[in-house]
């Protein structure tokens, strides 16, 4: 394992930068998402509005792969529709499982490509994946609570 | 500066990342030398049979060696009795068999089971759940800032409502030694039994169950040199009689009619089924080896890596130790962490060295709660480590905020 394959300069940046990391002001769903092993501990929080994400933070504490998997991640979602969301979730979690491998596929992820070779450390791919995860679960939660809204108004 | 147990280690000549293995986590398991590995596949090569169980001689023969191996136990722990020495498969199920046969028979609504909040989860989960179950109260010891059970603490906490009391000799976070003598004297004086974890304590220094007075001792195999899956529980024979068996079926029974048992004398009733011989003969094997070391050479080469590596610590700006300030109640291991740098990152960035730390909880949520930490890092050192193995970790920690982007 080459350390600088993992703790690259964009990484290092992300885990430094609170750019993201901050309480969100009205947002619509928040979630927390745990590695209960390690003991890392985020809190997602959304601004969902018309489909699109208008605005995402966290808080919590975890370790550099966590802090900055999810930093580049709300990076990658502000202003987007959920549905490119859950593409960004899905390319995330294929680049992991080295499912998805061709770069033209990985391009929508941008600066997390940097996670890539987090798969040649086992210990440490839950960490990238955390935050990937909430986010699919908050979507999910987000979801539920407009489909619940348009079934009371019929 | 090297030591020629290294020698005995074949896992510590090989090569991590292609550099020298630097284990220092031996509070998580040990290495384990070529005399148990040896004696492991030596059982399986010439001696395997189920014992108690055939009239052959190989059966003969692996009962022989499972109970020439419950005597040296015995002997090792100072206890009076063969029947007081029962095989588990780890500390862990010597714990669960104490609060689901001790616990649960003799624990009323109203009583207090008293353990300390330094415990390794597996001293805490199995009495939650006889607390639960028994409408009892946990009560917790808490140390003090420097992470020492006070004779106060003790003298407050332990009371006539007290029926366990439930406490590591070693904590596994902050390898503090805590004093059993005192938290004996006065369970017994309240009518308490007294269950120490030895999983810390037992690899590294000298234990008599009987000079402590302790009622019960819980140890596993695999952090002394032995093989995974072999455990230790001691009880008083008086104790253990009056306990119900924990798990049931073969061999641990008398008689067996259609609709009741009686069961086999200690300590057959509490070692249902097929045990693990072969980790037996290991855990044996290795008794051997550290009594051919001596504990006295073990404290001592321990002593000495601590005295030189808690001061190096000392002078890195960017280190917070835990549980270092007194180093006389203290086997070898240290907590600490490293300024900015979550301890999974710092882990990682030394592994690249070739040194292998633990970083996380150490199954010890409780304590990092109280510490007021999220996780920390911990490196344990064992009998066949070095100065040369704490300089690997010291010139790895030097690089850890640089690979971060942080000023060391
Ligand atoms: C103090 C203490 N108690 C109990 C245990 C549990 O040991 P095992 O997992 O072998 O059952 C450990 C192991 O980490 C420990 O350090």
């Amino acid at each position: 394992m080459n350390l600088s394959e993992i703790y690259t300069e964009i990484i290092a940046e992300h885990n430094k930068s609170k750019r993201n990391k901050k309480q969100l002001e009205n947002p619509t769903v928040i979630l927390k998402g745990r590695n209960p092993s390690c003991g890392d501990e985020i809190e997602l929080a959304l601004k969902v509005e018309k489909n699109i994400i208008q605005d995402a933070s966290f808080t919590g504490v975890g370790c550099a792969i966590s802090q900055a998997s999810t930093s580049m991640m709300i990076d990658l979602i502000r202003g987007q529709t959920i549905e490119k969301a859950q593409l960004l979730i899905d390319t995330f979690l294929g680049m992991i499982k080295r499912e998805i491998t061709e770069e033209d596929q990985l391009e929508i992820l941008d600066e997390a490509v940097a996670l890539q070779n987090i798969s040649n450390m086992p210990a440490r791919v839950k960490c990238a994946v955390l935050s990937w995860h909430t986010l699919e679960s908050a979507i999910t939660t987000e979801e539920g609570k407009t489909s619940e809204s348009s079934q009371s108004s019929h | 500066m090297s030591n020629h147990y290294v020698n005995d280690f074949p896992i510590l000549q090989k090569t991590m990342n292609g550099k020298r293995l630097v284990y220092l986590d031996n509070g998580a398991t040990t290495q384990k030398p070529l005399s148990v590995i040896n004696a492991v596949q030596e059982y399986y090569a010439a001696f395997n049979a189920n014992p108690h169980r055939g009239a052959y001689e190989l059966s003969v023969k692996a009962t022989q060696i499972y109970e020439d191996a419950r005597e040296k136990v015995r002997k090792f722990l100072g206890a009076e009795k063969t029947s007081e020495i029962i095989f588990t498969k780890n500390a862990t199920e010597s714990l669960n068999l104490l609060a689901y046969s001790y616990g649960m028979t003799f624990i009323n609504p109203g009583d207090e089971i008293v353990i300390s909040i330094a415990e390794h989860h597996s001293n805490i989960v199995p009495w939650q759940q006889v607390a639960k179950a028994k409408g009892a109260t946990l009560q917790y010891l808490y140390v003090n800032e420097a992470g020492i059970l006070t004779d106060e603490e003790i003298e407050k906490k332990i009371s006539s409502k007290t029926k366990i009391v439930a406490v590591t000799q070693v904590s596994n976070v902050l390898g503090i030694i805590n004093p059993i003598e005192k938290i004996v004297h006065k369970a017994h004086s309240v009518g308490a039994v007294v269950i120490v974890d030895d999983a810390q304590s037992v690899p590294h220094f000298s234990v008599d169950v009987r000079a402590l007075d302790v009622d019960f001792l819980v140890f596993s195999g695999h952090k002394m040199l032995a093989p995974m899956g072999v455990g230790v529980l001691y009880g008083k024979e008086h104790l253990l009689d009056k306990m119900p068996p924990f798990l049931s079926g073969g061999d641990m029974i008398e008689y067996v009619w259609e609709q009741d048992t009686s069961f086999a004398p200690l300590p057959a009733k509490f070692e249902a089924g097929t045990q693990n011989v072969g980790g037996v003969l290991g855990l044996s094997a290795a008794i051997d080896y550290i009594e051919k070391v001596g504990f006295s050479n073990i404290e001592q080469i321990e002593e000495e890596l601590i005295h030189y590596a808690i001061p190096k610590l000392w002078q890195l700006p960017f280190i917070t130790l835990y549980g270092c300030d007194d180093l006389s109640k203290k086997t070898g291991v240290i907590s600490f962490n490293v300024k900015d740098i979550h301890p999974h990152d710092v882990s990682s960035i030394l592994d690249a060295d070739g040194v292998a730390i633990r970083a996380g909880h150490h199954c010890a949520h409780p304590l990092m709660q109280y510490l007021g930490v999220n996780a920390t890092c911990r490196a344990s050192f064992y009998f066949y480590n070095t100065r040369e193995d704490v300089d690997a970790l010291i010139n790895a920690l030097g690089r850890v905020r640089g690979v971060l982007g942080y000023e060391s």
